[in-house]
């Protein structure tokens, strides 16, 4: 009897915890739709700042801008930064690493090089520039993980980090061979625009590009966080816990990239919001990715939407979307790291 | 009495390596008892705890789960049956205790699921199990070498297996968590769970092996009942220094002679 009621006020206990982690991505979710709403509104159209709600019953103007321009754009931008964040918290959780996320590994580099290769050779055509952004991330992602594996020094996740930056660099190496060779009037333009990273050329087209690979990609990662968890072991207890650790873990990092390159065939290289979301989520909804992984794609959706809108309202020229994600992200992370509660051994 | 896990003419060797790590090995281990495969660093010993959770594939030779080749069982299946508590296992992310005993009910949750109220209950039954109610919602980034052992043990006791595999389960305990561990052990064996684990310590065997089978140079020396293996000659032939065996309160007492 007393066993039994210990174990039910232990699951009392858990449920209380689940519970407020409910709460809180409620809560978040809330506020992004609150985010969302006043984006709708800001911009430098009628004038800059946020416009009154009502005036969209009284300007046409203003309903073509929000519909045709902003709307398409601020969908990219929430779905984008969940992506991310999401393919981010993938590769810390299956790398057992809370220092990775697709850049570090060279898919965001690879991507860049691919979708270079592609407006270079082919022109600008969004398929092509998708799958060649995805086949080149994929490639960086196998070769930075077999090279950490050749190595001979130091610990798994050093050795993951120092492949990273090996195949990133060896990509952007490439990326700037390249630009070299690419026709200044009309590749390099566009390549330029990649690099920088940045939302301003979507349209509803652009958006339906990428828009089903990435919510297919969220859709699946998310009906398996349970046991992203259990991916994150030791490869060997994961096993022993009855997971086909290689099958699942290839799936799930596929998938991952794919999203990543797929947001980054649209918007460029947008970086920090894999590695930086993550971290957060994980603060405000503890490890368990039941509650983190859906907590990470709604913080990076606001992220990324904050983010975009600032860029495009702040100035009356816009501020790429990469450099204030590398601005903010790069502050977070060290505020991260300095933190004493942060311990990752190398 | 059939076996749990039957081994027979097992080799393995490594990619690379001109040398098997274990060589035509064949070893019976009997159900509802404590086996423990003691040999020194080297000889084998992960290798074929590796074999046994199929981790590994051996070359040649066969394994066998309570009749059934190793490798007709599924994923699901092999994890309902067999659980491992490794030696040591890195914690990279916050997870609370009760989170990670969590992780062994696996096997009976379908891929796409979650544990329901049922599973919270039998990994909080194992949680008690092995003493560790008080630290159930701490993050195992947190604890001490022994806790973090004992959360081991619980994650692999809600697996709900036949046989539990532990690789070297006690040596990095203090002398106190080895108790503790051992008294464990010797419940789990009463209450019909098969135990096989490694050990380098012939003590560790003294105190809960029913049968010890001895492994060196990636061969299998002896197997036997405890009392018939854990003999002064033949563990001094394992570790290869003089070591002296004697009873002390009816308990086996296995010590090394300074020369």
């Amino acid at each position: 009897m007393k066993k039994a009621s210990d174990s039910t006020r232990e699951h009392s206990h858990y449920k209380s915890i689940t519970h407020e982690y409910r709460k809180r991505l409620i809560i978040s979710g809330a506020l992004l739709v609150v985010i969302t709403f006043v984006s709708l509104f800001a911009g430098r159209y009628p004038s800059a700042g946020v416009a009154h709600p009502l005036t969209l019953l009284s300007d046409p103007m203003l309903q073509q801008v929000i519909i045709g321009v902003r709307l398409p754009r601020m969908l990219l931008a929430i779905t984008g930064g969940a992506a991310l964040a999401a393919a981010g918290f993938v590769f810390q959780m299956l790398f057992a690493n809370p220092l990775v996320e697709p850049g570090f590994l060279g898919v965001s580099q690879g991507a860049a090089f691919g979708a270079a290769l592609a407006i270079t050779v082919w022109g600008f055509s969004p398929i092509l520039v998708q799958l060649s952004a995805t086949t080149f991330g994929l490639l960086a992602l196998i070769a930075a993980y077999w090279l950490a594996k050749q190595f001979r020094f130091g610990g798994w996740i050093l050795r993951l980090i120092l492949s990273g930056i090996a195949i990133g660099a060896l990509y952007s190496a490439g990326l700037s061979i390249i630009k070299l060779v690419a026709d200044p009037t009309t590749s390099l333009q566009d390549i330029t625009f990649w690099i920088m990273g940045g939302l301003w050329n979507s349209t509803w087209s652009t958006a339906w590009s990428v828009l089903p690979t990435l919510w297919v990609s969220l859709l699946i990662l998310l009906s398996v966080r349970w046991r992203v968890n259990i991916l994150s072991l030791d490869e060997r207890s994961a096993h022993a816990i009855g997971l086909s650790v290689n099958r699942e873990k290839s799936l799930l990092l596929f998938i991952a990239t794919v999203a990543t390159t797929a947001i980054i065939s649209v918007a460029g290289l947008v970086g920090w919001v894999g590695l930086i979301i993550p971290h957060l989520s994980r603060r405000l909804l503890g490890s368990d990715a039941r509650f983190s992984l859906p907590g990470s794609l709604i913080l990076g959706g606001g992220f990324l939407l904050i983010c975009d809108t600032v860029g495009r309202t702040l100035l009356s020229s816009e501020i790429p979307l990469g450099v204030l994600t590398s601005l903010i992200g790069a502050l977070l992370f060290i505020v991260i790291l300095s933190r004493k509660q942060t311990e990752v051994q190398l | 009495m059939k076996p749990a896990v039957s081994l027979n003419h097992v080799t393995y060797t490594y990619p690379g390596r001109e040398h098997p790590a274990v060589l035509d090995l064949s070893l019976d281990i009997p159900e509802a008892q404590t086996t423990v495969l003691l040999g020194p660093n080297g000889a084998g010993k992960s290798t074929l705890m590796d074999l046994l959770l199929r981790w590994r594939i051996p070359e040649t030779g066969t394994i066998e789960l309570f009749g059934t080749p190793l490798s007709l069982y599924s994923k699901r299946k092999l994890g309902q049956t067999m659980s491992l508590v490794p030696q040591e296992e890195g914690a990279r992310f916050s997870f609370t205790v009760l989170e990670y005993v969590l992780f062994g009910r696996s096997p009976y949750i379908h891929e796409l699921a979650a544990p329901t109220k049922h599973d919270i209950h039998i990994a909080y039954d194992a949680i008690k199990q092995v003493g560790i109610e008080s630290i159930a919602h701490r993050s195992i980034t947190t604890l001490s070498g022994g806790e973090h052992q004992l959360v081991l043990l619980a994650r692999a006791l809600a697996q709900q297996p036949r046989i539990l595999l532990l690789d070297e389960p006690t040596s990095s305990l203090d002398p106190g968590n080895t108790a503790k561990v051992i008294s464990i052990l010797r419940t789990l064996s009463s209450q019909g769970i098969t135990l096989f684990f490694t050990t380098h310590d012939p003590s560790v065997a003294a105190e809960c092996a029913h049968i010890v089978a001895m492994i060196d140079h990636s061969s299998l020396l002896h197997s036997g009942p405890a009392h018939e293996v854990l003999t002064s000659s033949l563990l001094s032939q394992l570790y290869d220094t003089h070591i002296e065996t004697f009873m002390h309160l009816g308990h086996l007492v296995i010590s090394r002679i300074h020369s």
